[in-house]
């Protein structure tokens, strides 16, 4: 396709990137997570057989193996959900700080979710499964505001690797208070710990079901913001003469990411990475049109989640590593290939 | 693309927070004709194109298109009526040609909109009028700049513009790109009747392209008008603070400055009365 093309005529040939790659992709990427999906419900600490595994999607939970497997299931499930949040998340966050390091992870944005969680539990006595979500999100959007405002102090703006390092130390501060309110908390101390590493083993479809509202509004805010994600993509002032009104189309775009980001913390803890290392590997699948790239962020997200965490159950047997501790081993080696490239460019 | 539209400042006054830009300046645009707006450094000239495509919002006064102020307008509407090419846009990393010449489509899509048969001609026609076509399927970050420049003017094509705001399309291009991307412009205002307004920093390439030269100097309109009425060594001397000799052009009959300075203060009869110096 490289060739020259003929002068175009009144019925002119489509001159984009061709669709059927994508398609391809698509096809790859949904085969992928319906294999992983598979492997999550069939594979854990107690081997089980396919006749017990197939009883148990029937809803059957008599046996012990058939009990394992069905707490599989929500298990799975949370994880494709939480995967697909944070993918992405990540995506939006990107496209909208223009920024190859954003993350809900880096930014600090799912630490300030957990302090508000903490804070919420220890101070105020948090105890529904629903004020807590509402705490996750207020917490990740006051977060989120916070480290976009620090990191765009001084000359240039925000700038990658500004808006990284105001992530990171504000990251490094919220850890240190989430320990300080934590600690001398003998009751929910040992809660606090496992839930701040992250992970989706102790899933239920209640659990699943309080977030379920806030993750469908996140997701149906951030794949509207497509479109105008494109426009932002040029630069403030082209995108404002395409029409946008870039003010309010970044403002909708990161409110879609920060209710991602902030239900996915309160419902698996802070899990990191998954939104930088994501829509990296989706955009060398399907380039830079966030019509595509955003939808196949949320499908590879679910797949490295769900991956993560068959992953974990394998690797650790006969007990678990929680995905959160995973992702961040495939994340930091990642996330210092990208800063390590020539030059840190804006997306 | 014959729709002619008038585009008019009244009285307008910009500023960045108490730092006053432009005063008070009430500038005609002429409808299908070309426009350069020149000055020295920080007169106000990329201001003053900002505003006009409503990047910045007057402090008082009007920028009007049509006889309707710009800033009232709503952002899509405008978009389709006027195209604004800034001065650093970026190129998404790895994005390819077709795809950033599509994107200038924005305003004329809705949210759940497909990609229409109109878009595919726009995109089509915008890369034949930058001849860009053949590379319609490589990476923006692959090319000269030269090239890059002309899919960026493909954009704005494919924005299907009736009125084109440039600001220093030619910087950083060598003079043989500059000469490129102006006879381009140049075409689509003689080939469509696009008004085109661009801000250039070269006051001879100004002169010969432009139709109407508008001269700013301190967040005002020194001059404004026909090229040859415009800029004269008066004119020079008033905006840039610099001694000239101005003569006709003999490629294009337009005025051509050359520039003194400290070590070059005055004509060389030998030279003036031969043929052209060293």
């Amino acid at each position: 396709m490289t060739s020259v093309r003929p002068a175009p005529a009144l019925d002119a040939a489509p001159v984009r990137r061709p669709g059927p790659v994508r398609f391809l992709w698509l096809l790859v990427v949904l085969g992928l997570l319906v294999a992983l999906m598979g492997a999550s419900v069939a594979i854990g600490s107690r081997d089980v057989g396919w006749s017990e595994i197939l009883a148990a999607l029937g809803g059957s939970a008599e046996t012990m193996g058939e009990a394992a497997v069905t707490k599989r299931i929500p298990r799975t499930v949370l994880a494709v959900v939480v995967g697909a949040a944070l993918g992405l998340s990540g995506a939006v966050m990107q496209g909208v700080t223009r920024n190859p390091l954003a993350d809900p992870g880096v930014l600090g944005i799912n630490m300030g979710a957990s302090l508000a969680v903490v804070a919420g539990i220890a101070w105020f006595g948090l105890f529904s499964a629903t004020s807590i979500v509402w705490a996750a999100i207020t917490g990740a959007a006051v977060a989120a505001v916070f480290v976009y405002a620090v990191g765009s102090l001084g000359r240039g703006g925000a700038t990658p690797l500004k808006l990284a390092l105001a992530g990171a130390a504000t990251s490094a501060a919220l850890t240190s208070f989430i320990t300080a309110i934590a600690l001398p908390r003998g009751d929910i101390v040992e809660n606090v710990v496992s839930w701040e590493i992250g992970g989706v083993g102790g899933a239920t479809f209640t659990g699943i079901g309080t977030v379920a509202p806030f993750l469908v509004v996140g997701f149906a805010v951030s794949l509207v913001s497509a479109r105008s994600l494109n426009s932002l993509a040029l630069g403030d002032e082209l995108a404002a003469g395409l029409g946008e009104r870039v003010a309010l189309a970044r403002g909708v775009a990161a409110l879609g990411s920060v209710l991602l980001c902030g239900a996915a913390t309160a419902v698996a803890g802070p899990i990191g990475f998954v939104g930088l290392v994501v829509p990296h590997l989706c955009r060398l699948l399907v380039g830079v049109d966030h019509r595509w790239l955003l939808p196949f962020s949320a499908i590879v997200g679910a797949c490295l989640l769900t991956g993560a965490d068959v992953l974990g159950r394998i690797v650790a047997r006969p007990t678990e590593l929680d995905v959160g501790i995973l992702t961040a081993l495939i994340g930091a080696p990642f996330f210092i290939a990208i800063v390590r490239r020539q030059k840190v460019r804006e997306l | 693309m014959t729709a002619t539209h008038s585009l008019a400042a009244e009285d307008l006054t910009l500023a960045y927070g108490d730092r006053t830009v432009i005063e008070g300046l009430d500038l005609l645009v002429p409808p299908g004709r070309i426009t350069a707006v020149v000055g020295a450094n920080a007169c106000g000239k990329s201001t003053l194109l900002r505003s006009m495509s409503r990047l910045l919002s007057p402090r008082s006064g009007r920028v009007l298109l049509d006889g309707k102020a710009v800033h009232r307008l709503p952002a899509k509407e405008l978009a389709r009526t006027l195209g604004l090419l800034p001065q650093s846009p970026i190129a998404p990393e790895g994005i390819t040609v077709a795809d950033l010449v599509g994107r200038g489509r924005h305003p004329h899509q809705r949210v759940f909109s497909r990609w229409s048969k109109e878009d595919d001609a726009a995109v089509a026609a915008a890369l034949d009028a930058t001849e860009t076509t053949p590379l319609a399927d490589r990476a923006v970050d692959e090319l000269s700049g030269g090239q890059r420049q002309r899919v960026w003017i493909a954009m704005a094509l494919a924005q299907q513009t009736d009125v084109l705001l440039l600001d220093e399309p030619t910087t950083f291009l060598d003079v043989a790109h500059q000469i490129e991307v102006l006879d381009l412009l140049t075409d689509l205002n003689r080939t469509r009747g696009t008004t085109i307004v661009m801000v250039l920093h070269d006051l001879n390439l100004a002169a010969r392209y432009a139709d109407h030269l508008v001269a700013l100097s301190g967040g005002r309109i020194h001059a404004a008008g026909e090229p040859a009425d415009v800029l004269t060594e008066e004119c020079v001397r008033a905006v840039f603070g610099l001694d000239s000799q101005v003569i006709v052009d003999p490629t294009s009959g337009k005025p051509l400055m050359l520039p003194m300075g400290r070590h070059h203060t005055a004509p060389r009869a030998d030279v003036l009365q031969g043929t052209s110096g060293s």
